[in-house]
């Protein structure tokens, strides 16, 4: 079958031919399900190109476009693209001068924070994880349910103490401070998920490579690394859209120069009811969507294999 | 498996070597608490810090000498977790014996007092009560809603068919969203003037609908945005189950014309049973610390406070520190109970098959 693809089956265009494939019919099932799932979202994006009383009209405006005609007009707005260049700067009072929001800054600042907290926290778990699984310490299976219950505690717990620590030291409001305590926040989780990809591997293969006298690090980077590249990027995604997305640490922690996203988001929509200006957060969080949905789109068949591999005994 | 070392004997106590854990400890404990009495608190703090190092320090050279790579590969992951939650975890522990508010300067030791004025006072006890009482019916509400969504999701994308790899990530989508964005604009789908659902209603009825208005409408709102925010990461989870499951083992049952239920809890179950009870655990200590939504939905409105949230405001909006930290660990302590008490059923459920 994989040798004589044309170009349409390749796209997906085939018949349901094997146990555990379906066809278009399935497709417009799937696709009405997902639709309807996906609506508050795009709900969201459809308002981040409204101007504020089209967002706040009843009723209310669903359509870009009438279609040439076939919708109503009180149910079609303008598409305008004001709210994307105001993220970025805009009069903060009516008639004043344009200023820089500082959006700019908070967009990097929450791919650096997350990208750098991820990746370190990707590398010293994995590390962790492989001692964890080929070198048992006494008592690891303890050390393991400590770990993970650090992740069962309320937030607000720990926050205090390491408010107060980070005054002490001086990390409070600086990009040092929030990537380690965003590190330690991702450990728990790339830990348990990384020592179940190392513990399936096939430990002969380690061996042979040993007796053929490879060194320790040899072993761990050309033989065991290379064989959990899915479950790298599945953690990798999951680290990173629960940390791109971490509202209270940021908001406790970050100061004005790291300030990441979501807290720059609550800001903007203090307030609340007619007073938010639900154009230009949703152009925020449309904005803001875009990266995270990127790298989880592109990495997706990693996601699936990677969860499957680390977690389903076989 | 592993390279055998040539066991060096373990340093004795007495002697002033860098891989002498033990008094490392033993010292670094004196001085820690010497200096916590004598000196200013932040002072003190460095001398904690340094004592702490030291015995990394000891730790470190002492597994490197012996050959414990096992020790050395985890060390830096135990002290960036040992740092940022055991030692600040600790401290809080420490704080809910004092009575400390975070706006003052004054701190006095009171022992289990905070715990008792929690779970005694004839204000704060009730209270406490209805926010547990609240917390556990919108953990039981969310999480079943998002396993049942989330597997049937699952089930609906189990297959392969055109198309599939776009419209799942459509469905993955509300799991990528800020909390913030997901909160603010169900406030703006539930509002009753401009909202969509409103509208809808009133499109029926031809009256406003004000969903916050009774208490089952706002729990019905927060757990329906909660859950909808949620169930693509249990269906993630299921769905890697699914797919998982060999396919030879369903032409067998197709060729045997083994019914579709029967199908599904001799074939698929099996393998699916301990990506669910993972999805149960996350999803249910998450259920747990519930509290953003609720924020900026309701903020607490209609009895809707959970215990999380109740946490928040005494230790953060009216700087009760040290009763916010007593009251986050008799949350902490329930957690525990609820996670020992699953893993243990979810133990024995595995070891009786």
């Amino acid at each position: 079958m994989a040798t004589s693809m044309t170009i349409w089956e390749k796209l997906g265009f085939r018949k349901a031919s094997r146990v555990g494939e379906a066809g278009w019919g399935h497709t417009l099932w799937a696709a009405l399900v997902s639709f309807i799932y996906f609506l508050p979202v795009l709900i969201i994006v459809i308002t981040s190109f409204k101007v504020q009383n089209e967002a706040l009209s009843v009723p209310a405006k669903f359509f870009p476009t009438s279609f040439f005609g076939l919708i109503p007009e009180q149910y079609v707005f303008t598409p305008t693209l004001e709210n994307f260049t105001s993220v970025f700067s805009r009069a903060f009072t009516t008639g004043g001068a344009v200023e820089n929001t500082g959006f700019d800054r908070y967009f990097f600042n929450s791919m650096f924070i997350a990208g750098t907290s991820v990746l370190l926290a990707l590398v010293i778990g994995t590390l962790a994880a492989y001692g964890f699984s080929r070198y048992p310490l006494k008592g690891n299976d303890t050390y393991l349910f400590i770990i993970l219950t650090t992740r069962m505690l309320p937030a607000i717990v720990v926050i205090i103490p390491i408010i107060l620590m980070f005054r002490i030291v001086g990390l409070s409001g600086s990009y040092p401070g929030i990537i380690f305590l965003y590190t330690a926040f991702n450990l728990p989780f790339t830990i348990w998920m990384m020592k179940s990809f190392f513990d399936e591997l096939s430990l002969d293969v380690e061996d042979a490579a040993r007796i053929d006298g490879s060194s320790e690090l040899r072993v761990f980077f050309k033989v065991c690394l290379p064989q959990v590249v899915a479950g790298l990027a599945a953690t990798f995604v999951f680290g990173l859209i629960l940390t791109w997305n971490e509202f209270l640490f940021a908001l406790l922690l970050t100061g004005s120069d790291t300030r990441t996203v979501p807290v720059a988001m609550n800001q903007a929509v203090a307030g609340g009811g007619i007073g938010v200006l639900w154009g230009l957060l949703a152009a925020i969080e449309t904005l803001f969507l875009i990266p995270v949905f990127l790298v989880t789109f592109f990495l997706q068949n990693h996601l699936l294999r990677g969860v499957t591999f680390g977690t389903v005994k076989r | 498996m592993t390279t055998t070392a040539i066991q060096t004997p373990p340093t004795a106590f007495t002697t002033l070597a860098l891989d002498n854990w033990k008094l490392a400890i033993a010292g670094g404990l004196g001085v820690s608490i010497s200096a916590c009495l004598a000196m200013p608190a932040t002072s003190s703090f460095w001398v904690v810090a340094v004592m702490m190092a030291l015995v990394a320090v000891t730790f470190v050279v002492n597994a490197f000498r012996r050959h414990y790579y096992g020790g050395l590969l985890v060390s830096p992951a135990i002290a960036v977790l040992f740092v940022m939650n055991i030692f600040p975890l600790l401290w809080s522990l420490g704080l809910s014996f004092f009575s400390y508010q975070s706006n003052q300067q004054a701190i006095r030791f009171v022992g289990l007092a905070n715990y008792s004025k929690l779970l005694t006072d004839d204000l704060k006890a009730p209270e406490l009560w209805a926010n547990l009482t609240n917390t556990a019916m919108f953990t039981v509400l969310t999480v079943s809603v998002q396993m049942v969504i989330g597997f049937l999701l699952a089930v609906l994308f189990a297959k392969q068919f055109p198309l599939r790899r776009y419209l799942l990530i459509l469905v993955l989508t509300p799991m990528m969203l800020s909390v913030v964005a997901v909160g603010v604009f169900f406030s703006y789908y539930y509002d009753p003037t401009f909202g969509v659902i409103s509208q809808i209603i009133k499109a029926w009825t031809g009256e406003q609908f004000i969903l916050f208005s009774s208490k089952a409408g706002a729990v019905a709102g927060i757990v329906f945005a909660d859950a909808w925010m949620w169930s693509p990461f249990v269906m993630l989870l299921v769905l890697a189950g699914l797919v998982s499951v060999p396919t030879y083992l369903y032409e067998a049952a197709a060729i045997d014309r083994v019914g579709s239920w029967r199908r599904f809890w001799t074939i698929t179950f099996p393998y699916i049973r301990g990506l669910l009870m993972l999805a149960l655990l996350f999803r249910t200590i998450e259920a747990f610390k519930m509290a953003d939504l609720i924020i900026l939905l309701t903020k607490g409105g209609n009895d809707t406070m959970t215990i999380s949230y109740h946490v928040i405001r005494i230790a953060n909006e009216q700087n009760k520190t040290s009763e916010g930290a007593a009251l986050s660990y008799l949350l902490l302590f329930v957690v525990i109970v609820l996670t020992n008490l699953y893993l243990y059923i979810a133990n024995r459920r595995s070891q009786g098959n």
